[in-house]
């Protein structure tokens, strides 16, 4: 079984909710999520963000879903690293 | 996340609770010295029966809660809009489904209810004893003045909650309200023909 232990993505968010709410939002998907969030640009209304989440099976689509559901909006998939646990 | 939950991050993104606790003093305050001014009015005229100064009353009260409850969504509904729209300008995306599009069409019923449910319940508060009148017999006051010395508590106690939120001292900001409520009785009294 293919399992996504980390995945990095590029997201532009509103500025509330902070980081720290999205984060523990983001952390809330999956049970021993692991999230990082770094901002590297912040505008007038918006900022983007780095995003790595780390677990032993992270559900993307779970993942993009409370990213829209916050009103954010992911931009690219900088990295994945996808291990065949079988 | 529950519904608690789901409203308080809605709150929070539109940093509503501040402007619903505006609203509720604000418009309570409008509320509660409103109907003190009128039993202030029928128990200087001396005259009047409990139904028709009840009736008065009532009709205050829905009147304010119904300009409350309308001008508040009017306004916060226009509000949420223009930050909703700006903000999806900004991230070059639609946000309906998301928690600010969810925000941008309850919050505004939310602080209307707030809006116009305080004067409301509290203009009710104080007409109470004149409602209850039969069961007040045996105190030795009129509901008349049952019901300003309650709208005299109600807008003191509304002071003393101003003064918690500001960090002022409570009984110098209820001293404050209270103060404004007997001038206006005064006042009331004062120009009252007769």
């Amino acid at each position: 079984m293919v399992s996504v232990k980390r995945l990095i993505l590029d997201v532009l968010k509103p500025h509330v909710p902070n980081s720290l709410d999205f984060a523990r939002t983001l952390a809330e998907q999956g049970a021993g999520y692991r999230v990082n969030f770094t901002v590297i640009e912040v505008d007038e209304n918006t900022e983007t963000v780095e995003i790595v989440i780390e677990g032993e099976d992270v559900d993307f689509d779970a993942i993009t879903q409370a990213l829209s559901s916050l009103g954010g909006s992911l931009h690219s998939i900088d990295q994945v690293e996808v291990v065949n646990d079988a | 996340m529950n519904a608690t939950g789901q409203f308080a991050l809605l709150l929070k993104i539109t940093r509503s609770h501040e402007i619903a606790r505006r609203y509720f003093v604000v418009n309570g305050f409008d509320g509660a010295l409103t109907t003190l001014g009128i039993i202030v009015g029928f128990y200087h005229a001396g005259d009047s029966t409990v139904p028709v100064i009840v009736s008065a009353c009532l009709g205050a009260a829905i009147a304010l809660g119904i300009s409350g409850i309308s001008s508040a969504y009017i306004s916060e509904a226009a509000e949420r809009s223009k930050a909703l729209r700006e903000l999806e300008e900004a991230m070059i995306t639609d946000l309906a489904e998301s928690a600010h599009g969810r925000a941008a069409r309850l919050i505004p019923i939310a602080i209307a209810l707030v809006n116009g449910l305080s004067p409301f319940v509290l203009a009710l508060l104080i007409i109470a004893p004149l409602w209850f009148s039969p069961l007040f017999a045996s105190i030795p006051l009129q509901p008349l003045e049952i019901s300003i010395l309650v709208a005299l508590v109600v807008i003191f106690l509304l002071g003393v909650f101003l003064g918690r939120v500001s960090g002022r001292f409570w009984l110098l900001s209820g001293l404050s309200t209270l103060l404004i409520a007997l001038a206006t009785g005064v006042i009331i009294w004062l120009v009252s023909p007769g």
